[in-house]
């Protein structure tokens, strides 16, 4: 039945998730957007709270509870609050994760799974978006040909995250007209890493655009192997996921704001105290609670084991359009102070814009 | 636990109202919209049944209201009267908005009966048709400053004023109307009461010419010496040293400003279904598969008004679940109106943009829900006013300070 309100536990996790990223990430967001780097170090105390691997079973070393695509639209909300950069980093084994829980033999989860469940954040990828004008998820040009016991994989990928310290990736590819998901280790002869994208935003996060040229995966490697996997669900997850981020962006962007506009003085007053000001905070507040609930009810179509195509496709046009104008208004409320980057709405607005443009970066 | 997904059960209902709406509002809604101010009669129907936005009374009041709080302790559990009443009125808007309006006994000032009357007022008023008169030529969104006024002689008040926009006017048996008892006491000063059809000196002086929602009779009424029972006042007489009173009588708001936004919502939601029929009509499907730059301009529009309704429904729904729950919605109430009022204006209004001829000609509903959702970012408190309501609290700031 209808509820939205948070269980105990789910309250829980997002105080957690809140606290975490409040202790360490608030202070140093400005700072890993500068030099380029996600702070390891904060990364591995993400991991160590263990959200990536709750789902997993015990026997392969994760806490065996039953995954939630609502928790873990909460946890990535709160990453992205502090950081989307750092966000996208700090949840990618599950990317990796997840699609071999759901689609996984019980052969390549036995073999995989124990590396991501160590106690040391292991980095990995997915290989997702293709570097071509108007490039659409749904008819991937990276293409998968059976050969000789063997899939023959070529074509182009762009905004690989972490693609240099990776050990496994998985390749989004077409196979015969379907789209599908195929794991890659480190150091295959047929993949060439490119220098270090440099990108409009999440200036934290190494992403490398991936050449595959005649690129050989046994064909045990396809996820599923020969039953495949369901990649409109996971298509699904990860635009609920990518949605998550943007609402804790644009609630950042939010909450900084209001601080801001009751604290800047003009004319005698706080600029808040304008109704022209006013009224774009509360277009701001009501705009990050539907974008909120428009995702939460496309994962909870995912909760239920349902089909979230069309809701997960709406709530990403609507994430991405609401996260622009949002951080817009964020930038343009501070005036000439939201232009320079010692404050942090340029960094939320340049990171917004991706919302709309990226698959494939965070999954629930 | 988060859910926003509604089951089968309620889909069903929700099918069901749409199917009553579509055979019961569709086929007169241009008739009533061209014969301005005339009652639709095939609406009497609805005048015996418990109607669909009035919650059924029974014999004991007290034993009522138990009942309601019983199923709100089922914490989300049960579907409660305020979602219930959302979702019917969504799809009768669907159907036609200005005939939801003019549903017998289904009027604003039933709804303030139910929020705040005794046991005795329910008894005497409760079967009636009753309207909600706020709005003043001098006073709109600015409620607290009301000059109609209302002074005790003996045993019975004396109302003098006039009032405006008074919806269901001509055909209400009763309306409910504010007046100060005391101008200096300001909004602590407004009280409401109950003055029936045919007292002397209550006088409905003519009714509007609108843009929209026009089988809904619109009017003024004249108060002149207007006495009435000194038991017709709803809530307490005296006059409070604060403004509780007002803000009790304000948080009716709270229950109905949802209520617009599911209108609202089934006028958009009838827009898109008619542009989405044109759509299928020249073999364009929409699939919700490719890349929003990669298909039409038309379907990219169809999809993005589509998310915003959705939106728009999420955040009605909210508002609607936190009165049911029992938990403070007033904010939430605003964002929901603010929302889908101003929204359901724009998708109508692109839905007769795209589709041309077929949106600018009378043969088609299209342009009346064009003209019948401007209302919704109207009435029940304008669209900046929900935007005063919500950045206050946003904000916290008080009305002197964000005025």
């Amino acid at each position: 039945m209808l509820d939205f309100s948070f269980s105990k536990e789910q309250k829980m996790i997002k105080t957690e998730f809140a606290r975490l990223v409040k202790d360490l990430v608030a202070d140093n967001a400005h700072e890993m957007d500068e030099c380029g780097t996600i702070n390891p170090e904060i990364v591995q105390t993400t991991w160590e709270m263990g959200a990536s691997i709750s789902g997993v079973p015990e026997k392969y070393g994760g806490y065996g509870a039953k995954s939630s695509p609502i928790e873990n639209c909460i946890i990535l909300e709160e990453l992205a609050y502090g950081d989307m950069g750092y966000a996208i980093q700090a949840s990618l084994p599950s990317l990796f994760i997840q699609p071999l829980l759901l689609f996984g033999t019980r052969r390549q989860q036995e073999k995989y799974l124990p590396i991501y469940c160590s106690e040391r954040f292991t980095a990995c990828s997915l290989a997702f978006n293709e570097p071509w004008f108007g490039f659409d998820a749904n008819e991937l040009r990276t293409s998968a040909v059976r050969k000789n016991g063997e899939y023959i994989l070529n074509g182009k990928k762009c905004f690989v995250p972490l693609a240099e310290e990776a050990s496994h990736f998985i390749i989004a590819a077409n196979l015969d007209g379907i789209n599908q998901l195929f794991i890659l280790e480190k150091g295959n002869e047929g993949i060439e890493i490119s220098a270090r994208e440099k990108n409009l935003g999440l200036y934290g996060l190494a992403t490398n655009e991936m050449q595959l040229a005649d690129c050989r995966i046994p064909v045990v490697d396809r996820i599923g192997e020969d039953n495949g996997c369901d990649f409109a669900r996971f298509l699904q997850g990860t635009r609920i996921g990518l949605c998550a981020m943007a609402v804790g962006i644009c609630r950042a962007t939010l909450d900084f704001v209001k601080r801001y506009a009751k604290e800047r003085i003009q004319f005698g007053e706080p600029i808040a105290h304008r109704q022209s000001i006013a009224f774009m905070i509360a277009e701001m507040s009501y705009e990050v609670d539907a974008m909120r609930l428009l995702n939460w009810k496309a994962a909870s179509l995912l909760e239920i084991g349902k089909d979230a195509a069309r809701d997960s496709y709406l709530s990403k046009l609507f994430a991405g359009e609401k996260a622009m104008k949002i951080c817009d208004f964020g930038v343009q409320i501070l005036g000439g102070h939201g232009y320079i980057r010692e404050y942090p709405v340029e960094r939320y607005y340049r990171n917004s814009r991706g919302i709309s443009i990226l698959e494939g970066m965070a999954t629930v | 636990m988060v859910h926003l997904e509604i089951d089968e059960k309620i889909a069903g209902m929700q099918n069901n109202l749409k199917n009553i709406a579509n055979a019961i509002f569709r086929p007169i809604s241009r008739k009533y919209d061209e014969a301005e101010h005339d009652y639709p009669e095939e609406l009497d129907m609805f005048r015996k049944v418990a109607t669909l936005s009035q919650p059924k009374k029974k014999s004991g009041e007290k034993e009522t209201r138990k009942e309601l709080k019983q199923k709100s302790n089922h914490k989300g559990n049960n579907i409660g009267t305020n979602m219930r009443l959302i979702f019917s009125t969504e799809m009768m808007c669907w159907g036609d908005a200005a005939l939801l309006l003019s549903l017998p006994n289904a009027g604003l000032g039933n709804a303030a009966l139910l929020a705040i009357a005794n046991d005795e007022q329910i008894a005497r008023f409760g079967h009636k048709w009753i309207a909600m008169a706020i709005t003043e030529p001098q006073s709109g969104s600015d409620s607290g400053s009301i000059s109609t006024t209302a002074e005790l002689d003996g045993n019975e008040w004396v109302l003098n004023g006039e009032k405006i926009f008074v919806t269901c006017a001509d055909r209400c048996d009763a309306v409910v109307v504010w007046a100060t008892i005391d101008k200096s006491a300001g909004k602590a000063g407004v009280k409401s009461f109950i003055v029936e059809k045919g007292t002397p000196g209550f006088k409905l002086e003519k009714l509007e010419h609108k843009l929209g929602i026009r089988a809904s009779d619109t009017g003024t009424f004249l108060l002149k010496d207007c006495r009435i029972p000194k038991e017709n006042i709803l809530g307490d007489p005296r006059i409070a040293k604060n403004t509780e009173g007002f803000k009790g009588a304000m948080k009716t708001f709270d229950n109905t400003r949802p209520l617009v936004a599911a209108m609202a919502n089934g006028i958009a939601a009838a827009a898109l279904d008619f542009l989405k029929e044109q759509l299928n009509e020249k073999g364009v499907e929409l699939n919700y598969k490719n890349n929003v730059h990669n298909v039409s301009s038309v379907e990219k529009e169809y999809y993005r008004m589509e998310a915003e309704l959705e939106a728009m429904r999420m955040l009605t729904w909210r508002a609607a679940w936190m009165a049911d729950t029992k938990r403070a919605n007033n904010v939430e109430a605003s964002m929901a109106k603010a929302k889908s009022g101003r929204m359901a204006t724009l998708i109508t209004q692109k839905c007769c943009d795209i589709l041309g001829p077929l949106g600018f000609s009378r043969k088609y509903l299209a342009e009346k829900w064009m003209r019948d959702s401007k209302i919704m970012d109207i009435f029940e408190g304008t669209g900046q006013i929900q935007h005063l309501i919500v950045a206050r609290n946003v904000l916290n700031l008080s009305s002197s300070e964000l005025k």
